[in-house]
């Protein structure tokens, strides 16, 4: 096929994606609420426990509130690309799932323009987000904000892949409270995005060790360095690598009969 | 992209098709052919593997045992070419309903790789044969059930292919809905030369000049005319040789 169908087929999906989150206002709200409480609510109350010394990429002694905030940025970018991926596989999108996969573009295309979809539905997100936190105070250099628009995509797809693979994976994660309970908590409080990973070093070792694996780490540590005008590349390396090889086993393992048989045998 | 196999070969053909879910065979050495611009009804009850053979048409269910060619090409080994080539209407609703008649049209003709001017022209002249022109910026859920399914259709048409599959399009639609939308799917196949494969298990859908194929536990037990398939049997009505046809196998 010559190029342009490709992009007709990938501006569809992504247009489609974007008029849907404009509609769904009450999905929008929601993402905004949950990393703002936590930085109005949980970090406001932390502030005089958790003061944070100097520490990379930041060049002062900062509050609490500025070092979450990368962290509450993965945890948007963690909710909306598992929410979407499941929805993907499960209910309430089987069908526009159905009408994307009769298209005659290969499977794996429409997969990663889906994901790109979720991803850039996200970016609107953590864009509207640091707006308040700006507002709020909460200020990194001008050009960080554009640094971190392709970290944005990487984390997007890494944790867009892995609810992907997870889906296709594991049927007992049909209902989003276990998602919660066993993916998105596990990986966002074992992360360093609530605290440096030198200080749950002085908590706890195995907790740290845990941390310093978790690919949500580095994911968080790829997006803080870059908004504050810094590579890290390390996280860079590791987060790439991770987002893809999710994604190239969540295409291979993704398989559209599933869920969908047991619905219907007619 | 080759266009070898051309504009004879038959819109449908199934060869052999065996397909099983967890064990359990769904559909059972089916083999079948729809000529270009053929009126087909798919007759069986609710869990005669209708909805299956439709995922394996579509290539939502993979590795069946057997061969599915649209218009000469092979589903899985030319697929971009078969799909293209796919019109489908799904038993349950595919239409976004937040999004309008014109914005869902228009997702369906980039997801088969058309310009955003072309898709808008094809939706419009869909949309004008289907008289509801004037309602392109009605967001989906405020039209009927009966208005919906004829969206679909116009969308299952839009990138003009060989083959348009329905499958129980009717489900939820008022009796006169449902006659409207039966003489739609005929005037199809007249004007616009698809093929169509209607599947329902409502045997009042079926007229008696009709091909109809009953399919059974996924086994084809009949294909003909329906008018004959009751003389073939003794019996005076398609009703009655549904019945019979069912009601043997159970026995």
């Amino acid at each position: 096929m010559r190029p342009m169908p490709w992009l007709h087929c990938l501006r569809g999906v992504v247009g489609r994606e974007l008029l849907r989150f404009l509609h769904q206002r009450s999905r929008f709200l929601a993402a905004l609420v949950r990393p703002l409480v936590w930085l109005f609510v949980f970090a406001t109350g932390f502030r005089m426990a958790l003061g944070v010394a100097m520490t990379e990429p930041y060049q002062t002694y900062i509050l609490y509130e500025v070092y979450i905030v990368p962290g509450l940025v993965g945890m948007i970018q963690l909710f909306n690309g598992m929410q979407s991926s499941l929805s993907m596989v499960y209910d309430r999108e089987m069908g526009s799932m159905r009408v994307l996969l009769v298209s005659p573009f290969p499977r794996w295309y429409l997969l990663v323009c889906k994901l790109l979809a979720s991803t850039l539905v996200s970016v609107v997100q953590v864009y509207v987000f640091l707006a308040i936190a700006w507002v709020y105070g909460i200020q990194a250099p001008a050009l960080g904000y554009f640094y971190l628009l392709p970290a944005l995509l990487v984390t997007g797809f890494m944790v867009g892949a892995l609810g992907l693979l997870l889906s296709s994976l594991i049927r007992q994660l049909e209902n989003f409270a276990g998602v919660m309970n066993f993916v998105i908590f596990p990986m966002f409080f074992l992360s360093s995005a609530l605290y440096p990973l030198w200080r749950i070093r002085e908590g706890s070792y195995l907790v740290y060790q845990i941390a310093a694996l978790n690919p949500f780490t580095h994911a968080v540590e790829m997006i803080r360095f870059a908004l504050y005008e810094r590579f890290n590349a390390e996280a860079v390396t590791i987060s790439v690598t991770v987002a893809a090889v999710l994604l190239a086993l969540a295409i291979l393992g993704y398989n559209p009969s599933r869920g969908m048989m047991a619905r219907k045998g007619g | 992209m080759s266009e070898v196999p051309g504009e004879t070969a038959p819109a449908l053909e199934v060869d052999g098709l065996s397909f099983a879910y967890d064990a359990k065979p769904v559909l059972e050495a089916l083999s079948l052919a729809i000529a270009a611009g053929e009126f087909v009804v798919l007759l069986g009850p609710n869990g005669a593997g209708k909805t299956t053979l439709f995922s394996l048409i579509t290539r939502l269910h993979d590795a069946p045992r057997g061969e599915i060619r649209i218009g000469g090409f092979d589903v899985r080994r030319q697929a971009v070419q078969a799909h293209a080539r796919i019109g489908v209407v799904f038993q349950q609703p595919t239409l976004d309903p937040d999004l309008s008649v014109a914005q869902n049209l228009a997702y369906h003709g980039a997801l088969h790789g058309m310009s955003r001017r072309e898709a808008d022209s094809r939706a419009e002249a869909q949309l004008v044969r289907i008289g509801l022109a004037e309602q392109r910026r009605t967001r989906v859920r405020r039209l009927s059930g009966g208005q919906r399914r004829r969206v679909e259709i116009a969308r299952g048409l839009m990138h003009t292919p060989r083959l348009l599959l329905l499958d129980e399009p009717t489900v939820g639609l008022d009796i006169a809905s449902r006659r409207d939308l039966v003489e739609h799917a005929h005037q199809l196949c007249a004007e616009e030369g698809v093929a169509v494969l209607w599947a329902t298990h409502l045997i009042d859908e079926v007229r008696p000049g009709d091909r109809v194929l009953v399919l059974h536990r996924g086994r084809l037990l009949a294909d003909g005319p329906a008018d004959a398939l009751g003389e073939r049997l003794g019996v005076d009505s398609l009703g009655e040789a549904f019945d019979r046809l069912v009601g043997e196998e159970r026995a």
